[in-house]
């Protein structure tokens, strides 16, 4: 059953899609275009639970472990003798989670699409596109090789921006498009230098392989890795760091996360998929997927922690602030996604690497409650054509099934039993409470800090005042109920599954505990979160006006998100184009050409003077023989001996 | 299959269209004779892998008439894996170019007669084995040149046709410096000899620099490039396509095979310079680029940054470097054509190549559109498009050095992309995205002929991008072998 075909079906049907539908997208009309889309994402998404099935369960375990098998490979470009890109489709355990995570939220987001996209001029490319991503995101997953990731990682950036500027006439559309893939590409550059450098002393591309070198404790490479350093940094932790900013800048983490609330500009279906449940995590992706070379250095795991744990913390305060229902959703990925970060650098051996799986597990169920998330925020923008908070109020009425999906995710990600934040979120607590007190901390606050944001999200929405809106409007057809209810489903379930059974790292797999005495703490102050919530926003009342006076500027500067797009705007503006880009160019203008307009002008007036002296008047030319005649004689006597 | 053929049929082909009595003739000439191109390189590369797989030879289809017999001067012509990939981007871009200027209406004859011209001066270039072949060439391509952007070009053509003119000639004058001084040296022209020979390093290091700067100013060396803009700007599009695609690969061969080939020494001796020229053209052409407002003047600087790459490959002379610069030749030359012709398209219906002018052309202009945003795709280096498998080479190729300032070198020119990714962004934001502009709205897109010449230079970009291995399988171990001898010297030092 874990064979190549099936994989190659899941692979190549959204590519299919993406090449039929692309260049047939003037030709195939409306429902057709959707249906082929949907339905082949929907086969898919079956082949990979069964995929998920089989390897978890039956086939997979071998030792109690699971070994990597690899399906497929083919060198795809050599480089000299020892570096080469194959393309290669390998399973293991985090491959084949994701693929289970990549192809259920896009076959979701597919079956939500049909209903929300309906009537939008462009509609055959847009699904097209979201084939693209799903390809790409599936490449980027199966990937054995370190330079093949790196493509698909570059694909799935090119079709987030595709589809972020999917309303190209939308002025905002095309800045945010612009700057996310501006923003990530800077990131990238990180990346691939440290490509460059781990490739380098590892001698291999391949990831198992470089792994396998890397961590050998006396091999030839990790000691030549771990020698060779700059500014007393080992090379090791350079190529690490490089590796981090590409994933940071793809998970936007503090400071590179400017782009993923602008990318909200995108159609909120695409928001689900690509900027909250699958190309986000990438970087948290990437970094497990390298955690046993990360593990090598202690600072960079030191890194990746603070990094994420700052991330998560900055966002949630942003969060509470933002009036525009998908920036408050996008904010809060940020701050998950900063869990899934501090959990990956909190794991240590000692504590048999639980803040690994913890991570992951979060980065499993965060995909099914966030996407559920952001799709009934859809829900609610296609009924009030707006994004804005204040525009809402009261809707639980009249949209009770978004209504209640909505708030069990919101119970979700607050971390409340039995859904299914709550058991990630109690591992990533664990982990953190038995390695860094600090960070647990911190985190335990940003727990408290998300229930109350999203519950006031949840209130703002389908409570408080009620807002007149157009009657015609209904809840929507149901192809965007059923993903609804099927995403709430998953997350009722996906924590109770044996996560830790299946995704570790070392060599036995994690017991899976809920200890409840610990989780008396986290669960209480995600129950003050929500009270909080409930006091200020359930009904119209001026007691948020009041705290906001009483806030001041703290409320402003968080409003304004930091001011961190000003400061880089100010770079952007002020700096790189008239301090680089504009004396550059002058210098290319005056100097560089002026030189080459100077040496034909003197050529010229070489010619002009020479021009000059052929006047045609026999008296110059009798000066000029005179003068030749005079000069050789003072020669001759005088200097020549 | 005799090689001639390939000098023939564009000979041919000219003369004929001089003769023609009416417009569509001249058209369906050139298009003919652009298509038997493609077709001839096509069954050469064809033949050529059979042969090889029969027994590896380091030259095909070899052949040599004696010219000028008392200065042992031959007509000797071949090629091998290197030479047909760049005649395939020949071909192709020959053929793009002929399908975009359909439409010319301005002295067709003439015009089509010298893009012939031009195509046999370019396969002549790329099969010469004879270094005095290959300079009779070489001058043949200039002068089209010349009479394209001063007949038919656009703004002030007169000084950029003179000064596009004036300094590829200075760059022929070096290269021609350079060529006597080996012939004196060695008595030959034949490369087959010439690379057998061993030149002193002091003869090596005088006469390289003259060499490798006179070839350098066609690839736009920083800092000769600057006939590069106002060139581009100037011409029409077939011809700044053939400017880009081809003229410019000219150099960057010739630096490559004669320069770097035949004193290895001297090229490892120069390559700390040439590595920060090239990282300055990268760097530099590539915040130029940011500042510029018109379209084709973008592509241009945007062609001297790209430029660099080859360059940077050529000079940290590694097998994967070198194999780099000849990929980002052919990937530069495809995309760069493609770009232009694009341009050219928009330009030709909405009379402005100035972005602020422009906006919003992909709800009236799909087709086009689609191309622009792919070329610049191409042009930021983006995965399954060749400008990324082609920078990515020359990376991972001069990241091989083991000295710390060619890495610091690839860092600077890696961060190139991301600059790249701006200006390009910028422009599709401007051009193709946003609003549309109320004249733009009754605008139709691409006819036939149009996507006819993208659809040429696309399969080429995208068939090098998904599938890499056939280049490698085409081009073999021959920048290897290119490099080999440098390193042979090397280890008899």
């Amino acid at each position: 059953m874990l064979n190549v075909t099936i994989i190659l079906i899941i692979l190549l049907l959204p590519l299919i899609n993406f090449l039929v539908l692309g260049l047939g997208s003037r030709s195939i009309k409306q429902p057709v275009s959707g249906t082929i889309a949907t339905v082949s994402l929907l086969v898919a998404a079956g082949l990979s639970l069964m995929i998920g099935y089989q390897y978890f369960m039956i086939k997979g375990m071998v030792n109690g472990t699971f070994p990597p098998i690899e399906l497929f490979r083919y060198p795809w470009m050599v480089f000299g003798s020892k570096l080469t890109i194959d393309m290669s489709l390998v399973l293991d355990p985090l491959t084949v989670m994701m693929l289970v995570v990549v192809t259920g939220v896009s076959a979701m987001v597919h079956l939500f699409s049909l209903g929300y996209m309906k009537g939008e001029e462009r509609y055959t490319t847009y699904f097209a596109f979201l084939g693209l991503f799903t390809f790409s995101m599936l490449g980027l997953i199966l990937a054995g090789n370190l330079f093949q990731i790196y493509i698909f990682w570059e694909l799935v950036g090119v079709s987030s921006f595709l589809l972020i500027g999917y309303y190209f006439s939308k002025p905002a559309a095309v800045a945010a498009a612009k700057k996310a893939f501006i923003v990530t590409r800077f990131a990238d550059l990180g990346f691939l230098i440290g490509i460059l450098m781990l490739s380098f002393y590892g001698e291999t591309l391949d990831i198992a392989t470089l792994i396998q070198r890397l961590t050998a404790p006396a091999g030839s490479q990790s000691m030549a890795i771990q020698t060779a350093g700059w500014l007393g940094i080992s090379a090791l932790s350079w190529g690490l760091a490089m590796i981090f900013i590409g994933g940071a800048g793809k998970s936007a983490m503090f400071p590179l996360h400017i782009w993923l609330p602008d990318a909200m500009e995108g159609p909120t279906p695409v928001s689900a998929l690509i900027h909250a449940a699958t190309m986000v995590v990438a970087g948290v992706y990437l970094v497990a997927r390298l955690f046993p070379i990360f593990q090598l250095s202690a600072g960079i795991l030191d890194l990746v922690t603070y990094t994420g744990i700052f991330s998560a913390f900055f966002a949630a305060i942003i969060a509470c602030t933002q009036t525009d229902i998908k920036r408050v959703l996008a904010y809060s990925t940020m701050s998950q996604i900063g869990y899934m970060m501090f959990s990956l650098g909190i794991a240590r051996a000692e504590d048999h690497y639980l803040g690994y799986m913890a991570s992951l597990f979060h980065l499993f169920t965060h995909a099914f409650f966030k996407s559920l998330l952001f799709l009934g925020a859809g829900a609610v923008i296609h009924m009030i054509h707006s994004n804005e908070m204040n525009k809402m109020g009261g809707l639980r009425k009249f949209m009770p099934v978004t209504q209640l999906t909505f708030l069990i995710a919101c119970l979700a990600i607050a971390g409340i039993f039995p859904f299914a934040g709550f058991f990630s979120k109690e591992e990533i607590l664990l982990a953190t409470y038995h390695t860094n007190f600090p960070v647990f901390v911190m985190a335990l606050f940003t727990s408290g800090l998300t229930a109350f944001y999203m519950f006031r999200l949840y209130f703002s929405i389908f409570w408080g005042k009620h807002q007149s809106h157009d009657p015609h409007h209904s809840e929507g057809t149901l192809t965007m109920k059923l993903p609804l209810i099927l995403l709430m489903l998953c997350t009722l379930i996906a924590g109770f599954l044996p996560f830790s059974n299946w995704i570790f790292q070392g060599d036995t797999p994690e017991t899976s505990h809920i200890n409840w005495k610990f989780s008396l703490l986290p669960l209480s102050l995600s129950a003050l979160g929500i009270l909080l919530a409930a006091y200020f926003f359930r009904k119209p009342n001026n007691r948020i006006a009041d705290t906001q006076k009483w806030m001041g500027g703290i409320y402003t500067i968080s409003k304004n998100k930091f001011y961190i797009d000003e400061i880089y705007l100010w770079i952007t503006q002020r700096v790189l184009f008239p301090l680089v880009g504009k004396p550059a160019a002058w210098f290319d203008k005056n100097i560089i050409d002026g030189t080459v307009n100077g040496v034909g002008n003197f050529v010229g007036s070489i010619y002009y003077f020479i021009r000059g002296m052929q006047s045609g008047k026999l008296q110059d030319y009798l000066l000029y023989f005179l003068a030749g005649i005079t000069a050789w004689m003072v020669y001759f006597i005088y200097i020549w001996k | 299959m005799n090689l001639l053929l390939l000098l023939i049929v564009p000979l041919i082909a000219a003369i004929c269209i001089m003769l023609s009595p009416r417009v569509s003739a001249v058209r369906q000439i050139s298009l003919a004779a652009s298509l038997i191109q493609l077709l001839l390189v096509g069954w050469l590369l064809y033949q050529m892998l059979n042969s090889r797989s029969v027994s590896a030879q380091s030259l095909y289809f070899e052949q040599v008439y004696q010219w000028f017999p008392s200065w042992n001067i031959q007509f000797h012509i071949g090629v091998d894996g290197i030479a047909i990939s760049m005649m395939i981007l020949t071909a192709l871009v020959v053929l793009a170019g002929v399908l975009v200027s359909w439409q010319e209406l301005m002295l067709p004859k003439e015009f089509f007669f010298l893009l012939m011209f031009l195509s046999l001066g370019a396969y002549g270039f790329f099969m010469a084995r004879d270094i005095f072949t290959l300079f009779f060439f070489l001058e043949l391509a200039v002068i089209p040149k010349f009479l394209l952007i001063g007949i038919w070009g656009s703004g002030q053509k007169q000084y950029s046709a003179m000064k596009l003119a004036l300094m590829l000639m200075a760059g022929s004058a070096l290269v021609f410096v350079g060529l006597t001084g080996i012939y004196l040296e060695a008595h030959s022209f034949d490369l087959s000899v010439l690379s057998a020979t061993r030149f002193p390093v002091a003869f090596q290091y005088l006469f390289y620099p003259l060499l490798f700067v006179g070839f350098g100013i066609f690839a736009a060396l920083f800092p000769f490039h600057t006939w590069v803009p106002d060139g581009h700007a100037s011409a029409p599009t077939a011809a700044s396509m053939f400017l880009a695609g081809i003229s410019m690969k000219l150099g960057g061969y010739g630096c490559l095979r004669v320069a770097s080939f035949l004193m290895p020494d001297a090229a490892m001796h120069y390559a700390p310079i040439i590595i920060v020229l090239s990282t300055c053209a990268i760097l530099y052409g590539a915040f130029v680029t940011l500042l510029q407002s018109d379209l084709k003047y973008m592509n241009a600087y945007s062609s001297v940054s790209h430029c660099g790459f080859v360059m940077l490959g050529i000079g940290v002379f590694n097998t994967t470097s070198v194999y780099g610069a000849i990929l980002q030749m052919i990937s530069h030359g495809l995309m760069t054509a493609l770009f232009f012709a694009a341009i050219g398209m928009i330009y030709f219906r909405t009379h402005t190549r100035k972005m602020d002018e422009l906006g919003g052309l992909l709800a009236k202009l799909p087709f086009i559109s689609s191309v622009f945003v792919i070329a610049g795709l191409c042009s930021l280096g983006l995965p399954g498009l060749s400008g990324f498998v082609a920078e990515m080479t020359v990376f991972v190729g001069s990241w091989e050095s083991k000295s710390q300032w060619v890495r610091l070198a690839t860092i600077l020119s890696c961060a190139s992309i991301v600059v790249t990714a701006v200006y390009i962004l910028r422009a599709s934001g401007k051009v193709i995205m946003g609003p549309i502009r109320e004249t733009f709205v009754n605008l139709s897109d691409a006819v036939w002929y149009e996507k006819m010449a993208a659809f040429f230079l696309l399969a080429g970009i995208f068939l090098m991008g998904i599938a890499p291995f056939l280049l490698q399988y085409i081009i073999g171990n021959e920048a290897a072998a290119i490099v080999t001898q440098g390193a042979q010297v090397l280890i008899n030092k």
